[in-house]
């Protein structure tokens, strides 16, 4: 360590700090302080308001609709996309029959596992457009056609305001599958092979093995999907604001925190109100991803 | 004690027939309704992800008429004219390219700058090394929402709303925490002694890094690198706060596609937009089937760490 050690540091560290500080830290601090002043609009001059911002907050009904779909987001999102991805990974990994003892990957396994990832290198905002056509409400749109197919009359997926939030998330979960189906692939391959022979030898069928081993020795994975999973159902701004009709409608059936913080800094310019939305987000998120991290810790099974 | 254990399977399979007919299901032709069951059920999520693309693909070979007809009819005639149109009048063509643009500044500034600074974090010993690595770090947990007010002002006041390098910088930036973490954990597991031996025979610091450490660190780089290109081209949020509408000719592609889709129904142009659409999504199914398997490790290192 000669060649003057300190000079070589600040070198390397100088830029990429400087432009963290200035356009992330800088403005995570600054947004807690934007939420106490009522800003209006980009030349006006904010004064500090304390709460009220707050205090306006727990009044608005948008806020409120947008934080029950939130809470609507949380219990569906992660829960149905874990199940689907689980059982279809337990098919593809396990579900080929067994050959001297040893469980095998049904045929095609590698190919369904690279069909059903696809969705995840497309961009939300494209999925969205593409969704569009699908969801459309009268015979022209793809899932009413194939609807109409077998009898069923037209369904309005976005327009109804009790189906479009569930037709948002079921546009999450059909691109969110892919991922966890892989992710618990390579967590179901580590899984020593001994471990489901002496299982299979003593008589365990399918479901038993899938409840008694591959899930206990999965919890890890499934735990750390859990947590993203949660923190990607604060967001859903994307895909709700290319895909839902009037962004964030029909009478914001499908709003989310996200969107209202968008809308409200960048269409009514109200940054103080948009601020405060943020920080409310903000302790959202971390509540969420501290309580999960507590709840679901157990022991961890070494193998 | 071994002939009782092997008896249950032995005796299935030397008559299995027999077992047939008496109306027992044999232990291979359960096997069997299992596995085709499965097969069902994984053909028909597949078809779900596979139908709508093709749908969008065709539908752009379609005319507006037919694409408000049967929605599972074949196009009539398949001509390039929705996607000529698509290129040129909806600046498809453009879009892509300042995607391409973003993407590389973006990707290239953010694996320079995060290499350098995890490596420093990881290898080396100074005051406020845990404090500069935390501050990187922390940045993960925090939703971007809340720091967009403040961002769209500070980027204002620099005069870069509405450039290119804004947007490149500020990618930069939020693709820091995530760079930062995975390399400073990769550097950590490489070997010291190839480090050692350079500055040994009088090899600089910045030398040894970008000579000795950064060929060594490939694997961490492509997966991060392929992470980063990605996040970045899917990037619809931080495009349509810092490129507003009186800039259209700096969009990006995804900014470009979701305006498309609000316009389409004011200039009737439906099959432009499935061409703009398949223009999107092509190019990022060839490049996945060409590198699916670094895909898929780089998007889940992430997961796993």
């Amino acid at each position: 360590m000669r060649h003057g050690k300190y000079p070589f540091i600040v070198g390397f560290l100088i830029l990429p700090v400087i432009l963290y500080v200035v356009f992330v830290i800088g403005p995570y601090v600054q947004a807690f302080q934007i939420a106490l002043t009522n800003w209006k609009g980009v030349s006006a001059t904010p004064q500090y308001i304390g709460l009220e911002n707050f205090t306006k907050l727990f009044e608005d009904e948008v806020f409120w609709a947008a934080v029950r779909h939130h809470g609507v987001l949380l219990l569906a999102v992660p829960a149905i996309t874990i199940v689907i991805a689980l059982f279809f990974s337990f098919l593809l990994n396990v579900a080929g029959g067994s050959k001297g003892g040893n469980l095998r990957g049904i045929w095609g396994s590698k190919f369904y596992r690279v069909v059903y990832f696809f969705p995840q290198v497309l961009a939300v905002a494209v999925v969205g457009v593409l969704f569009q056509a699908v969801y459309r409400p009268d015979e022209t749109g793809v899932l009413n056609g194939l609807l109409n197919l077998v009898g069923i009359d037209n369904i309005g997926w976005l327009v109804n305001t009790d189906l479009a939030l569930w037709s948002i998330i079921g546009v999450i979960i059909w691109q969110g599958v892919g991922f966890y189906v892989v992710l618990f692939s390579a967590g179901m391959a580590s899984i020593p092979k001994d471990v489901y022979e002496a299982a299979a030898l003593d008589g365990a069928g399918r479901f038993r093995l899938f409840f008694s081993i591959t899930l206990p020795l999965l919890w890890d994975t499934v735990q750390v999907s859990w947590v993203y999973l949660g923190i990607a159902a604060f967001d859903a701004f994307a895909l709700v604001q290319v895909l839902s009709v009037d962004r964030g409608g029909p009478d914001n059936a499908t709003t989310v925190l996200p969107l209202e913080i968008w809308r409200n800094a960048f269409t009514y310019f109200k940054f103080g109100y948009a601020s405060a939305m943020g920080v409310a987000l903000f302790f959202m998120t971390i509540t969420f991803a501290a309580l999960t991290l507590r709840v679901t810790r157990r022991e961890k099974i070494e193998f | 004690m071994m002939k009782t254990s092997n008896r249950p399977d032995a005796s299935a399979r030397s008559r299995p027939s027999q077992s047939r007919r008496r109306g027992h299901r044999s232990p291979k032709s359960d096997v069997k309704v299992f596995s085709n069951l499965s097969h069902v059920a994984l053909a028909v999520w597949a078809l779900l992800v596979i139908l709508p693309i093709l749908w969008t693909f065709l539908a752009s070979f379609k005319t507006n008429t037919e694409i408000f007809g049967d929605p599972l009819a074949l196009p009539e005639n398949y001509g390039w004219d929705a996607w000529g149109r698509a290129w040129e009048k909806a600046r498809i063509g453009e879009y892509m390219l300042n995607s391409i643009i973003v993407v590389f500044f973006g990707t290239a500034g953010t694996m320079l700058l995060g290499s350098m600074a995890a490596y420093v974090l990881a290898r080396y010993r100074f005051p406020g090394n845990r404090l500069i690595y935390l501050m990187f770090v922390s940045g993960l947990t925090f939703p971007i929402f809340l720091a967009l007010v403040p961002l769209f002002l500070i980027v204002n006041n620099l005069g870069l709303l509405g450039t290119h390098t804004g947007l490149v910088l500020v990618y930069i930036a939020y693709s820091l925490p995530f760079t930062v973490f995975f390399l400073a954990a990769f550097f950590k597991t490489l070997p010291t002694s190839v480090a050692e031996a350079a500055m040994m025979d009088g090899c600089s610091h910045t030398r040894t890094f970008f000579q000795i450490m950064l060929p060594m660190a490939k694997p961490g780089m492509i997966s991060i690198t392929i992470f980063n290109v990605l996040g970045q081209w899917n990037q619809y949020l931080l495009p349509i706060v810092l490129l507003p509408g009186n800039v259209q000719d700096k969009w990006v592609l995804t900014q470009g596609i979701a305006n498309i889709s609000t316009n389409a129904g004011y200039e009737a142009d439906w099959p432009g937009l499935f061409a703009a659409l398949s223009m999107a999504i092509i190019p990022m199914i060839v490049v996945y089937v060409i590198f699916q398997r670094q895909i898929q490790s780089g998007l889940t290192s992430g997961a796993i760490k």
